[in-house]
């Protein structure tokens, strides 16, 4: 069980930073340890509590509300697949059993190989390119029967190199620099923002 | 009525570089802000008046009215950006996002110049990892350039933007479940009064809401002037605005239209927007503004896409989502499907939606399974007018976000107007359970 690296305490740190008040980074950092180990294991959660001042008990009552977050491994490949009514009216559903029979597993399961874990998901906004799936939150629009079993040898024989592992969002981090940083605002800052009381209006 | 008013929001949507910060810049980007910070904050906030720009996230309240609630003289002051689109049919957000990133951000400082925001929190949906990318080279190029940070461009005006995100809970986008979100807690929504965001929102303090759509026409209104924009459109809604078509049609798409004048006939027929009905089949029933929003069928196709006359005629236009479906449709199974996603959703703070939404689906899933019985359609509309009581629109509430009401809209929909498919399934059922061979002479009694 693994707590946050180094490289990651100092991700951490610096997200931390960001933000008024420490507990507010809890969202963004259990996506940091959802990413160094594809699921939330208890540790990193008791870590991550350290990090920012609260109990385990409040990471997992946090992390335990939203659907992104799994306390459990799941597969190499997180297949969701939106049944939602745009999805549903072009075949959302048709395509979601079809996924059953191709995988061999139901909405919530994982291949014994480890590879696939399938979801029955709500709508991902991509309404008008229905039915639409997300492997590990990446796009596959107007996807067919044939076109799925194609995704999924791609997958199996590793030709999506452009789909990172269960955990990695955005491959890109934001990073404000020192130099260019105007500094948090705290909610016990209570001047009146310069370019304000500059502006000398009185309505204001 | 389609008129060729210009695209404000997806004008770089062609362009192969549209969201970086060279290709922004090309197309006149950042030259808002320049204009903003010789016009003062107050000039700003009175063109966004002008403009009667309406909220694009799904109540449409007008945005300069929404800034001026924030009470005077209460320090700091937060701007929060709502990225967490995920009502069903909804495709807009999403796309501004991923791109034309720089506008956003663009709209973001005006907000923040006008309202007098030091810090404003980007929250980006959980599940769309390309549009958070986007966003954080944005605002690093952003930062890099002098745009975003200590002060911008040399002026007095500073504020840094923080990209925060989501993991997955349709609830979030109600902005006081947003803001639960972003202090790192579970996204339940707060009891209003008193906590409304303008006055007691990001640690209690006054802090805006505004989806991305909305912030994505504040360059364009600073450049072009409030008046510009508020020429566009009807009286009660201004400018343009997204559409995205999807269900049914030969041609779904996310088109910019002129807000107000143009019809949903226009929108669903046109050969430049959806183009029809699939096979030209008959339209069976569309929802006009996301999974919330009442059903409208071929009576309502021409009236226009404007705010006051789609409320009056007993739905809403939400969050720019038009869901068709063509005389094919199960109703049951539709209304089966939008009811699950809510009773899925609900965050069960509030007793009627937990367990209402939850009933609701239970009933119609037996119904649609063969097991209805004669009994569920008037406990459906029980159940209903406990959640929301009269099932009238707008909705009342017996619950403090509008989530529970949400479900009961298809209900209402789907039962008012195909009731005969709703009896016919469970005259089946009933049919059914009748034939079934009973073997009277093993059954014992245990009294």
């Amino acid at each position: 069980m693994a707590r946050l690296t180094n490289d990651n305490v100092e991700l951490a740190r610096e997200i931390i930073g960001r933000y008024p008040r420490p507990k507010s980074a809890l969202i963004p950092l259990l996506h940091l340890a959802q990413e160094q180990d594809g699921y939330l294991t208890d540790d990193a959660m008791a870590h991550i509590g350290e990090l920012v001042g609260v109990s385990s008990a409040e990471v997992l009552g946090t992390a335990s509300f939203y659907e992104m977050f799994k306390m459990e491994p799941v597969g190499r490949y997180m297949v969701n697949i939106c049944t939602n009514i745009s999805c549903q009216l072009r075949g959302g559903e048709e395509l979601l059993a079809h996924a059953e029979k191709t995988l061999g597993i139901r909405p919530g399961q994982t291949t014994s190989d480890g590879l696939f874990t399938l979801e029955d998901v709500e709508c991902i906004a991509a309404c008008t390119e229905a039915p639409c799936l997300q492997v590990n939150y990446r796009y596959e629009h107007r996807i067919s029967n044939e076109g799925f079993d194609q995704l999924v040898n791609d997958l199996r024989a590793g030709r999506r190199t452009d789909v990172p592992a269960h955990g990695v969002l955005a491959e890109v981090r934001q990073h404000i620099p020192e130099d260019r940083r105007a500094g948090v605002v705290t909610p016990e800052d209570k001047d009146v923002p310069v370019w304000i009381s500059a502006a000398g209006e009185s309505n204001r | 009525m389609i008129t060729d008013a210009p695209r404000i929001i997806t004008s770089r949507f062609d362009n192969a570089d549209s969201f970086t910060l060279s290709g922004y810049e090309a197309t006149g980007g950042y030259q808002a802000l320049r204009k903003a910070l010789g016009m003062g904050p107050a000039a700003v906030a009175d063109e966004v008046k002008t403009a009667t720009l309406l909220g694009r996230g799904g109540a449409g309240f007008p945005a300069g009215v929404k800034w001026g609630l924030a009470p005077e003289n209460v320090w700091p002051r937060y701007l929060v950006v709502n990225g967490d689109e995920s009502e069903p049919g909804t495709y807009k957000d999403r796309l501004l996002m991923e791109r034309d990133p720089h506008q956003l951000i663009e709209g973001v400082l005006l907000a923040c110049y006008a309202i007098g925001c030091g810090q404003a929190f980007l929250y980006v949906r959980g599940e769309m990892p390309l549009a958070q990318e986007r966003i954080a080279a944005a605002l690093n190029d952003a930062y890099a350039a002098g745009y975003i940070g200590k002060n911008i461009l040399g002026s007095n005006f500073s504020v840094d933007i923080v990209l925060s995100w989501g993991a997955g809970a349709y609830i979030v986008g109600e902005e006081t479940a947003l803001i639960e979100s972003l202090e790192g807690n579970r996204g339940m929504p707060r009891l209003k009064p008193p906590f409304f965001p303008a006055a007691k929102g990001l640690y209690m303090q006054p802090t805006i809401v505004n989806n991305v759509e909305t912030l994505s026409n504040l360059p364009w209104i600073v450049t072009n002037g409030g008046e510009a924009f508020a020429a566009l459109g009807a009286e009660t809604s201004r400018g343009t605005r997204m559409f995205a078509v999807s269900g049914h049609v030969k041609n779904p798409g996310v088109f910019e239209v002129e807000y107000g004048v143009t019809t949903f006939r226009d929108l669903i027929y046109a050969p430049q927007y959806a183009g029809g009905i699939l096979g030209d089949r008959a339209l069976k029933a569309y929802i006009p503004g996301g999974a919330s929003a009442p059903w409208f069928f071929e009576e309502h196709l021409d009236l226009p896409l404007e705010k006051v006359t789609v409320d009056r005629a007993g739905s809403m236009l939400g969050s720019g989502a038009v869901v068709v479906m063509d005389e094919t449709t199960d109703a049951v199974k539709a209304c089966l499907r939008v009811v699950r996603f809510f009773a899925r959703e609900s965050c069960g703070k509030c007793a009627p939606c937990r367990e209402g939404t939850t009933w609701l689906e239970k009933i119609l899933q037996r119904i649609q399974d063969g097991y209805g019985r004669p009994s569920d359609l008037d406990l459906l509309m029980d159940v209903s007018d406990n959640i929301s009581p009269g099932i009238a629109w707008p909705p009342k509430q017996t619950t403090i976000c509008p989530l529970g009401p949400s479900a009961v809209s298809p209900i209402a929909s789907a039962l008012q107007r195909f009731r005969p498919e709703f009896e016919a399934r469970i005259a089946q059922a009933e049919e059914a359970r009748h034939s079934v061979p009973v073997n009277i002479s093993k059954v014992s009694s245990h009294g």
